[in-house]
């Protein structure tokens, strides 16, 4: 346990005095910002419009959903943005290591590869979640201005931490099969996509083939979530996805070892 | 301390180590020669447990490096031959980083880095950057690395490859320093620092011991002349009657063995095969083998000593 802290901490610490996590945390905060603002731009258009037929009919304007009209769409993208960066995250996760050869090191001490894997790992939905935090500011305007329901948010933001994790497990899996970074961006962020895709395949293969393709895709278990709704099986399906993440990142570095 | 027992490391089908064998005793220096390329990292791999052995079996300080790896390792301390360093950490913060990996205590920690900061005089530069320091410093941070929590086993590979003779004096120094305290296996290509900073010497060739000794024998075969090692079939009494009386013989050993067959080491100035053989033979004895074990070593040592300048 206190391996694994020490492990996180120093990603962690690492992250922080690196530039790469101050640009990704920056563009992603204004990627997210763009799409809020343009999406409460139309929100407040259609408002207008409502309120003026309203007027012209002499009639209540109709009720607006800010949590159907804003805030679902706003976890969607949030989700889409993720996808692209946190290959970023991941990418040097374990690459570093083997291109600085300090993979001696944390073999050669009383560590286990779990270990390692597992507070690199932590360390990259930390840095997730801290990725995550500017965009809260973007819900809060909602409810300074609004009067959008908690439960649907908080729900999302769940969701986008479980799948976020998924991801990570599977950036990480990539990251301990090469020391090249930029390979193991580019080969985390196929990977990711195909994960993502998978489902739009699903209605021309036939039923039996396509519920497992829209089973396995990352996406649809996210959809629940930022429409409010908790479900398990969802939860369920992201904590396998980690465990087997993580499963196989260290055997990988285990067969690494091996092989030599 | 020390136990190596017939180690043997394939990489694919390409054979790095093949039965390499030697015991490391308490306190003591070992040094481990070899060229480049001649299985001396794969050797110390095995023993820090970076990587298993193909065949064979090593015991560190009574714990097997495979059944008990966790074991070892927290009584190993080891610096690879690239010191493996985080670049953009400062030096103290590497330090407790891996006196948190080797398991040291939240209270302990702090005296812990100090006292292997002082050990490796890294005082001036604790709080720079690992990235920014010459190499000569880096050296010195994964020297201090390697000696945190105290370790019983030092393994250093190849610890001053790559600096200059200050640097290399000043590291050859550091770790005579070591001795008593811990035990150290040290590897080397260039002979004469293994001369100044060890006590025992394995040469290893195409991954193989081809000696052990102290470094000083081994000067001393090598400058002392001609190494012959005969197997003879016959009466020991008769072998030495048979040796006798060559002049050009300065010393030699027998062994006899229940068989009949004498086990005999000779030394000598020069080259005295043929002599040795024609008396053998014509004392009417059986001469079963006949060898040199000049060009081996002879070889390695011109490789090592003439592969790098000799600093004083």
């Amino acid at each position: 346990m206190k391996e694994i802290f020490a492990i996180f901490q120093k990603e962690l610490k690492t992250s922080y005095y690196s530039l790469i996590a101050y640009i990704v945390i920056g563009l992603f905060t204004a990627i997210a910002g763009y799409f809020f603002f343009s999406q409460l731009s139309y929100f407040v258009e259609m408002a207008f419009r409502e309120m003026m037929m309203a007027q012209q009919y002499r009639m209540q304007p109709r009720p607006m959903n800010v949590n159907l009209m804003l805030v679902r769409p706003f976890f969607g993208v949030l989700a889409t943005i993720s996808l692209f960066f946190l290959p970023i995250i991941t990418m040097r996760l374990y690459s570093e290591e083997k291109r600085l050869g300090t993979v001696e090191l944390l073999y050669t001490t009383p560590v286990t590869p779990m270990q390692i894997i597992i507070g690199k790992f932590l360390s990259g939905v930390a840095l997730y979640i801290v990725l995550l935090i500017p965009s809260m500011f973007f819900q809060i305007l909602l409810f300074v201005y609004g009067d959008p329901e908690f439960w649907p948010i908080f729900s999302g933001y769940l969701g986008l931490i479980l799948m976020g994790s998924a991801f990570i497990s599977i950036g990480l899996f990539i990251s301990t099969t090469t020391e090249n970074q930029i390979i193991s961006a580019i080969g985390g962020f196929a990977l990711l996509l195909i994960l993502w895709v998978i489902g739009f395949s699903a209605s021309f293969v036939g039923p039996t083939l396509g519920s497992v393709l829209s089973y396995v895709s990352i996406i649809n278990h996210f959809e629940d979530f930022s429409q409010g709704v908790i479900d398990t099986s969802h939860i369920a399906y992201y904590l396998l996805f980690i465990s087997v993440g993580i499963y196989f990142s260290t055997k990988m570095i285990e067969s690494v070892k091996w092989r030599a | 301390m020390i136990d190596v027992e017939g180690l043997t490391r394939y990489y694919g089908e390409k054979r790095a180590i093949s039965d390499v064998s030697f015991h490391v005793k308490e306190g003591e220096i070992l040094g481990m020669l070899g060229p480049n390329a001649a299985g001396k990292t794969t050797t110390m791999r095995i023993l820090t447990c970076f990587m298993p052995p193909t065949s064979g079996k090593a015991t560190i300080g009574g714990y097997d490096i495979f059944e008990h790896s966790m074991d070892v390792r927290r009584i190993t301390g080891y610096l690879p031959e690239n010191p493996p360093l985080y670049t953009d950490m400062s030096v103290t913060d590497y330090l407790d980083f891996v006196a948190k990996l080797k398991g040291i205590d939240k209270t302990k920690r702090k005296t812990e880095v100090d006292s292997v900061v002082e050990k490796a005089a890294l005082g001036d530069v604790q709080t720079r950057i690992i990235g920014k320091l010459s190499k000569g410093y880096k050296q010195r941070v994964g020297l201090a690395q390697s000696l945190l929590n105290n370790p019983k086993i030092v393994i250093l590979d190849e610890p001053t490859v790559g600096l200059d003779p200050k640097q290399i004096i000043e590291i050859r120094e550091l770790i005579k320093n070591l001795r008593g305290e811990h035990t150290v296996i040290l590897s080397s290509h260039i002979l004469p620092e293994i001369e100044q900073t060890c006590e025992r010497v394995v040469i290893i060739n195409d991954g193989r011991v081809v000696a052990e000794d102290t470094p000083e024998n081994l000067m001393l075969r090598l400058k002392g002349g001609e190494r012959t090692q005969l197997q003879i079939e016959g009466k020991e009494t008769d072998v030495k009657k048979a040796l006798n009386s060559i002049k050009e013989i300065k010393s030699f050993e027998t062994t006899a063995d229940d068989k009949g067959i004498v086990n005999v080491v000779v030394e000598s100035e020069k080259d005295i095969r043929k002599m040795l053989a024609k008396n053998i033979v014509g004392e009417g004895l059986g001469l079963l083998e006949l060898s040199t074990d000049r060009f081996t070593l002879e070889d390695i040592f011109l490789h090592l000593t003439t592969k790098e300048e000799e600093v004083a």
